[in-house]
């Protein structure tokens, strides 16, 4: 089960950053989002989504046990175990585990929504 | 707060530097809900009457408004304002891209320019930390170039709208970049801004929008998405965008040709969307939140140049820098759009300008001499290139075309004026009038100018027969009410015209927002009648009266008949633009001077209005009775 991207479909919307904020913070505010829509302009002039495919790289690095696999294979963060070293952040291979307000860090528990808003094919749920 | 709304505005002097920051009044955002509402009432109390366009007196109005930012159909919109050097009344222009969300989010619904600054400056907004900074090392650039800077300056996250050259250089048509390609490109802001030496804003928002009800919002969007997902112009949309109406205009008869000679183009099969996607499209470009994706973003290779990177064209800079200036590969036509864009000049007045300046040189009203050396022929690069050189550094003949319509008929004499296709200074859209008379009467009688946004009346026209002249005036100010009613909220309207989502909708969105449950789509279209009335007193009081003695197109398009293609042989008399202004005048309760009556201004609240036309001698005297359910006026029962 991932989030399959297709960058050449992708038309820098930003919808998905929208609903993600939506659905897991009650609220309309797409920088905090998690994931990202990467701009390449002026040249050479095409969008690259950036999700998390729930590699693990992030539970790896961190010392404290805080971030874990659950029985789906999506890795989630226990805020309590966090020790808010920072190291998970630079661990991340596509810039997605995101900084919360009070360092615990943040991800995409694959719940779906930007693949439901996603209408050009670019976010799509594949198993 | 008003919920929906950023809570904050912003006054700046740039004569003095100073920055004021001040709570949005809940009151003025209910009665004048924002972009184009914002901007028509800051300008019409505040710019002395007899102020420069391009002096100190003047305001910039920046506005996004209340659904930009918002999960709805494309809350995306960003309107820039002031009194336009185009036509020396309201001007406004809407941008869309991602600009005006950013505001938003950074808490702004207005941002109020007013002086001159001593030496070029931008404004930096990050949230809360709002500063003018030096922009010496921009000014000059390009905007896509600017904007590249900036973001390499303050981070890839920065929102930036800017002025290229034509701006600062006071090109009366200067428009206002953002987003690699995308315009606030009517009225001449860009010049405005320009004037004001501000070369741009830099924006960076992180906060959270407040919303009335989200659970309603989310809910009610998520199920547009997917009804529209499979209307049947979803898909051609999103493959094409507008670069698909070249083809569809020109059978269509309503094409501009070689500065609206005629209205088919023989050659129009290299410049329709067809020949966009298959060689120049790199990717779909959509606006935020927006599902229709119209921007397409092309690479463009000339032969002998550079490859260059623009937005577009879309329609209408398919038309207008298209086959209206004879070119007839889209290549070209993108190469010339990247060339104005660059410059910062509207491709719409631009174009138009450019065909202008082709058809005197046609007629030897121009002389290679005065081009210093260059031509000016029908689908030429170099010529348009070394043209728009000239207009930018304001060299020469370059000027006269610099300075607008008016000035440069009068420079070049020899009754150039019947050659100049625009209305109180503002070039034509992409539509000649001749093949859909009701569309030459939304040129004649838009607050902006010759400008399409207001009433768009093509397919109307044709429903109700090509060459009728009455009964189509109550059609055009249904129109006027309803399309810039999108400008107001500030979203697109494009969900409304091609996939069918209803105006009310659009309502029912804004009262979850704000939680204005009494808000009706009735009250939204009064608000767009009181800015029609709002902004004709405003013309008046700043040009004098009657009101019907700017009302007129050149006459190119009562006194010549088409003489080519679908519409050969349209022609259209001043007998038949007087019918039409009558009814037009009586469906809006004016006078038949075009004026305002005292009736219907009072009946709109506008009694400072009254007051000022009153000393002026210029209100109207009513035609007509007005109709008793004010309602009436605003669904016309032949529509």
């Amino acid at each position: 089960m991932r989030i399959q991207v297709a960058p050449d479909a992708c038309t820098g919307c930003r919808l998905c950053r929208q609903i993600c904020t939506i659905e897991k913070f009650g609220e309309t505010n797409p920088r905090r989002a998690r994931l990202t829509i990467e701009a390449q302009f002026p040249v050479p002039g095409k969008y690259v989504p950036h999700v998390c495919d729930q590699c693990g790289d992030c539970a790896e690095v961190c010392p404290s046990g805080a971030i874990s696999r659950r029985a789906d294979g999506v890795y989630v963060v226990d805020g309590e175990l966090c020790s808010t070293c920072g190291v998970c952040f630079d661990a991340c291979p596509h810039g997605v585990l995101m900084k919360g307000e009070d360092d615990v860090p943040y991800k995409c528990d694959f719940c779906w929504a930007c693949t439901e808003v996603c209408n050009t094919g670019a976010l799509v749920r594949a198993e | 707060m008003v919920k929906g709304f950023g809570g904050s505005t912003l006054r700046i002097d740039l004569s003095t530097g100073t920055v004021a920051r001040a709570p949005l009044d809940p009151a003025f955002a209910r009665a004048w809900l924002g972009g184009r509402g914002f901007v028509a009432k800051v300008i019409y109390d505040e710019v002395p009457r007899g102020a420069d366009p391009l002096g100190p007196e003047n305001r910039l109005v920046v506005t996004p408004g209340v659904l930009s930012g918002h999960f709805a159909p494309s809350g995306s919109k960003c309107c820039f304002g002031a009194v336009s050097p185009l036509s020396n009344g309201h001007g406004d222009s809407t941008v869309g891209g991602h600009f005006g969300p950013e505001l938003k989010f950074a808490g702004y619904d207005l941002i109020v320019f007013t002086g001159i600054a001593p030496s070029p400056v931008y404004l930096f907004i990050d949230d809360d930390r709002v500063e003018l900074r030096d922009a010496s090392r921009y000014w000059g650039q390009g905007t896509m170039d600017a904007e590249k800077m900036f973001k390499e300056d303050l981070g890839e996250d920065f929102e930036i709208a800017c002025i290229g050259p034509a701006g600062e250089n006071l090109v009366t048509f200067a428009c206002i970049g953002h987003d690699y390609g995308r315009q606030a490109g009517r009225c001449g802001i860009g010049a405005v801004m320009g004037s004001k030496r501000l070369k741009a804003i830099a924006v960076r928002g992180t906060r959270a929008l407040a919303v009335h009800d989200l659970p309603a919002l989310k809910k009610s969007t998520m199920e547009i998405i997917k009804r529209t997902a499979q209307h049947p112009n979803m898909a051609p949309w999103q493959k094409y965008g507008t670069a698909m109406f070249v083809g569809w205009s020109n059978e269509h008869g309503v094409y501009p040709t070689h500065n609206f000679q005629t209205t088919y183009f023989e050659r129009f099969a290299g410049i329709d969307g067809q020949p966009l996607v298959d060689r120049l499209l790199v990717s779909n470009k959509a606006c935020f939140g927006c599902w229709m994706n119209c921007g397409k973003y092309s690479k463009v290779l000339l032969p002998g140049r550079e490859a260059v990177y623009v937005e577009g064209p879309e329609y209408e800079t398919g038309s207008l820098c298209g086959g209206n200036c004879g070119f007839d590969q889209i290549e070209q036509v993108a190469y010339v759009n990247w060339l104005c864009d660059r410059a910062g000049i509207d491709t719409m007045t631009g174009g138009g300008m450019a065909s202008f300046a082709m058809e005197c040189y046609e007629k030897g009203l121009i002389s290679r001499e005065q081009l210093e050396g260059h031509e000016m022929r029908w689908g030429s690069i170099e010529d348009f290139e070394h043209w728009v050189d000239m207009l930018v550094h304001r060299r020469g003949i370059g000027d006269a075309f610099a300075r607008g319509y008016a000035a440069a008929a009068a420079a070049i004499g020899g009754g150039a004026e019947r050659l100049t296709c625009q209305v109180k200074g503002q070039g034509m859209s992409g539509y000649d009038g001749r093949g859909a008379p009701a569309m030459l009467l939304s040129y004649m009688t838009a607050d902006i100018g010759a400008h399409h946004n207001r009433a768009w009346t093509i397919t109307m026209d044709e429903d109700l027969g090509k060459n009728v002249i009455r009964g189509k005036a109550k059609v055009v100010v249904y129109l006027q009410h309803i399309r810039p009613f999108f400008d107001t909220v500030s979203c697109c309207r494009l969900f409304w015209g091609e996939v069918d989502v209803t105006a009310e909708e659009h309502i029912d969105a804004l009262r979850m927002m704000t939680g204005w449950d009494d808000y009706t789509l009735d009250e939204a279209m009064r608000l767009s009648d009181r800015l029609w009335n709002l902004n004709r007193a405003h013309f008046l009081e700043r040009n004098g009266g009657p009101g019907r003695r700017f009302d007129y197109p050149n006459a190119r398009f009562y006194e010549e008949a088409v003489p080519s293609g679908p519409s050969e042989g349209a022609r259209l008399t001043m007998d038949d633009l007087d019918v039409m202004l009558d009814e037009y005048y009586v469906a809006r309760g004016w006078g038949k001077d075009g004026n305002p009556s005292r009736e219907v201004l009072l009946d709109l609240g506008l009694d400072a209005c009254v007051a000022n036309l009153e000393r002026a001698g210029l209100l109207g005297g009513l035609m007509e009775p007005l109709p008793p359910v004010r309602g009436e006026r605003y669904k016309p029962k032949a529509f």
